[in-house]
């Protein structure tokens, strides 16, 4: 048996979602901090989808799939980032239980022009309790709303932290990911 | 790191039960040195890590299709979600694929050390934060 463990330990894996609407980044942000070409991969929602599906049927089983983005930043040789771009509305939510289990926590980006598409994530982790930080995706550098605007429509608590971010631009989705995880040791050490 | 090996299937290969969940799917269950035994289903971890075992590599010559190049690209770990995007397969037929190879001791996965607590333990959390602010 001892041949099958190779002697080298990998890395320890760790993860970050990346939520949030349609259409507000999440696959231009993953695609900017990985190191890797962003991969796409098709989740089920076979064993997790519940309720009702689109055809208003009454339904526990689907054979619907959803695209979930991936990239990975490598943190030494004895430590991996991933990062998990995946919707965040309707019924793709009944796979997040699955997939946030153990993560670090998320970045919730919104599109200020469209709020109510990223609602739903930020209702999510609230929920669960988990570390979230909340991002604006400006496009073209153009910040419609004020943070403390963005702030009030969402009915964020003042301990979320709450900035704009620039989703194709590597050092500003970097600092929202450094932000996000600041917040969690906060939470951690609270 | 805290690493999760995983034992050989229960019982000898072929006999080990085809055991089926609620939703009739197929599950295999295994043993990790935990203790634990868990389905490589569903509930398999989107990060895990997947790496080829020297029984993989010797295996791989004569392997077909999806196992061979599973064991081709776990030379070093990959995460079962990079497994599946690079086969371009579901995240679910990508678990019932390395649960075969895993019950025949081909790959090995590791569990993250997440997985089983509720929250990231704080020392990794700061590494993490260290790791990102030196990039
Ligand atoms: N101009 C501009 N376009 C952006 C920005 N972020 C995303 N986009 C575009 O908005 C669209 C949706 O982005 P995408 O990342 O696919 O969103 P997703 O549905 O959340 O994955 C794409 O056409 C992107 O190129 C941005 O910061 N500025
Ligand atoms: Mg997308």
């Amino acid at each position: 048996m001892t041949e099958a463990v190779p002697t080298l330990a990998p890395p320890i894996p760790v993860k970050i979602i990346v939520a949030g609407g349609f259409a507000v980044g999440k696959t231009t942000f993953v695609a900017a901090v990985s190191e890797i070409e962003p991969l796409s991969t098709e989740a089920p929602l076979t064993q997790m989808s519940r309720g009702v599906d689109d055809h208003g049927r009454r339904s526990t089983k689907t054979a619907t799939t959803v695209a979930m983005d991936f990239g990975r930043i490598t943190l030494g040789a004895d430590l991996v980032l991933y990062l998990f771009g995946t919707p965040g509305q309707g019924r793709f939510q009944f796979m997040w239980d699955d997939l946030v289990r153990g993560a670090i926590g998320a970045v919730v980006l919104v599109d200020s022009e469209r709020l109510a598409e990223s609602f739903a994530a930020v209702d999510y982790f609230e929920r669960l309790g988990m570390a979230f930080v909340v991002a604006v995706n400006t496009f073209d550098g153009i910040a419609a709303h004020h943070l403390a605007d963005v702030r009030d429509a969402l009915a964020l608590g003042p301990g979320v932290p709450l900035s704009y971010c620039d989703a194709r631009d590597r050092p500003s989705a970097h600092q929202t990911l450094i932000a996000l995880v600041q917040h969690a040791v906060a939470l951690a050490t609270a | 790191m805290n690493q999760i090996g995983i034992e050989p299937p229960l019982g000898p290969k072929g006999s080990s039960p085809a055991e089926h969940d609620g939703a009739g799917r197929r599950v295999r269950p295994y043993a990790i040195t935990s203790g634990r035994t868990r389905p490589l289903g569903g509930d398999l971890p989107v990060e895990a890590l997947v790496q080829r075992t020297a029984m993989g590599g010797r295996a791989l010559p004569t392997a077909h299709l999806e196992r061979r190049r599973i064991l081709e690209l776990t030379a070093e770990p990959l995460a079962v979600a990079e497994v599946s995007a690079l086969l371009r397969l579901h995240l679910g037929v990508t678990a019932v694929l390395l649960g075969d190879l895993v019950a025949e001791d081909l790959v090995i996965v590791y569990l993250p050390p997440a997985a089983s607590a509720s929250r990231v333990d704080l020392v990794l959390l700061e590494r993490v934060l260290q790791g990102l602010r030196s990039l």
